[in-house]
């Protein structure tokens, strides 16, 4: 861990920590309000502000869990600097690419 | 009435053993009394180290029933109090014999972090007024009591699974001089500390803070580098 990426880590998490809040409480909307997929589909569809919410989402959460891997591949195994820092990419494109996917599934009409 | 102490202590190098003596008992008894007596009346070819015996000069601390402390000032009263007493050599550190460790690494981790005072006068100019009650002043004034003994360098965990860590000590020296006004290498400094290895690396267990002999707060000293360091990378001041 270094300085960049401990401010990578510490910004990443101030935006995620009211995404998160909001996404629970949309949770809790929908389960209370007994929303079906289509409904939710319905509102999500199309929606630039579902987009922009979750995919923001995604982008910090792929970040902050890619650098935290890293530390953890660095202090616990044999890996040099580099296989820990391709590995922790690795997973971070990884996370980026399934949560896009999975935001795009929801918003695109 | 139990009138003898059972002291196990460690003898030979890296690969050695613990060797049980049985040592009297008296009325506040140090744990440095017992190693002293234990050199001075059963082996004398016992290692260890020490020098003023009351607390200053941070040599003589050791592995104490499996936490660091200094010896000098930790009556057996406080630590055995099951009769048992097993003294090692500090850990995180290369063992010379017995109970002395070799210290250059943790001094070698106070010049990579910085540790040393860099001046901006000179003889010639007046003696610096310094205001005693300013924030940094005060927190400079708490973090310079550390004595050097090494107790928060062998507890702390992240050291022992990283050996490239500046440690709690060599961090807390640093926090000291980016505290001091008349102090003028603090860009290097923070640049010394912000890289793999630096402030960044720790994780706040705390076991520095808990078994400080001076009752310092390393943690507290490496959290306010964390921001120090941050905020100085945000202004273009150090690089990565």
């Amino acid at each position: 861990m270094n300085v960049r990426l401990y401010v990578w880590q510490r910004a990443t998490a101030a935006v995620m920590a009211p995404l998160v809040m909001v996404h629970i409480a949309v949770i809790f909307y929908a389960t209370r309000h007994g929303m079906s997929a289509a409904d939710i589909l319905g509102r999500t569809r199309g929606s630039i502000a579902w987009a922009a919410f979750y995919g923001l989402f995604v982008l910090a959460v792929s970040i902050h869990a890619s650098i935290g891997v890293r530390n953890v591949l660095s202090e616990w195994t044999p890996l040099n600097e580099r296989r820990v820092d391709a590995c922790a990419v690795f997973f971070g494109l990884v996370l980026a690419v399934l949560g896009l996917r999975a935001v795009a599934a929801v918003v695109l009409p | 009435m139990t009138t003898e102490l059972a002291v196990s202590l460690w003898r030979g190098a890296e690969h050695g053993r613990y060797e049980t003596y049985r040592v009297p008992l008296r009325s506040s008894q140090t744990v440095l009394d017992v190693v002293t007596f234990v050199q001075r009346h059963i082996d004398p070819t016992l290692s260890y180290r020490f020098a003023c015996r009351v607390g200053v000069c941070g040599s003589c601390a050791m592995t104490v029933n499996g936490k660091p402390r200094w010896t000098c000032r930790t009556h057996i009263a406080k630590v055995a109090g099951n009769g048992k007493l097993e003294i090692g050599p500090l850990e995180n550190l290369p063992v010379i014999k017995d109970l002395t460790t070799d210290m250059q690494p943790f001094f070698e981790k106070w010049q990579r972090a910085k540790g040393a005072f860099t001046p901006t006068q000179t003889r010639h100019d007046a003696i610096a007024q310094i205001k005693p009650d300013t924030p940094a002043r005060k927190a400079a004034d708490e973090a310079i009591e550390c004595i050097n003994c090494g107790v928060c360098y062998a507890a702390c965990d992240t050291v022992r699974w990283n050996g490239d860590y500046l440690g709690p000590a060599a961090l807390t020296r640093a926090w000291t001089l980016v505290n001091d006004e008349r102090d003028g290498g603090n860009i290097a400094r923070l640049q010394a500390i912000a890289g793999a290895g630096g402030c960044h690396a720790c994780h706040s267990h705390q076991s520095c803070q808990e078994l400080c002999p001076q009752a310092l707060n390393p943690t507290a000293a490496i959290a306010a580098l964390k921001r120090r360091t941050a905020a100085a990378y945000l202004k273009g001041e150090i690089k990565i």
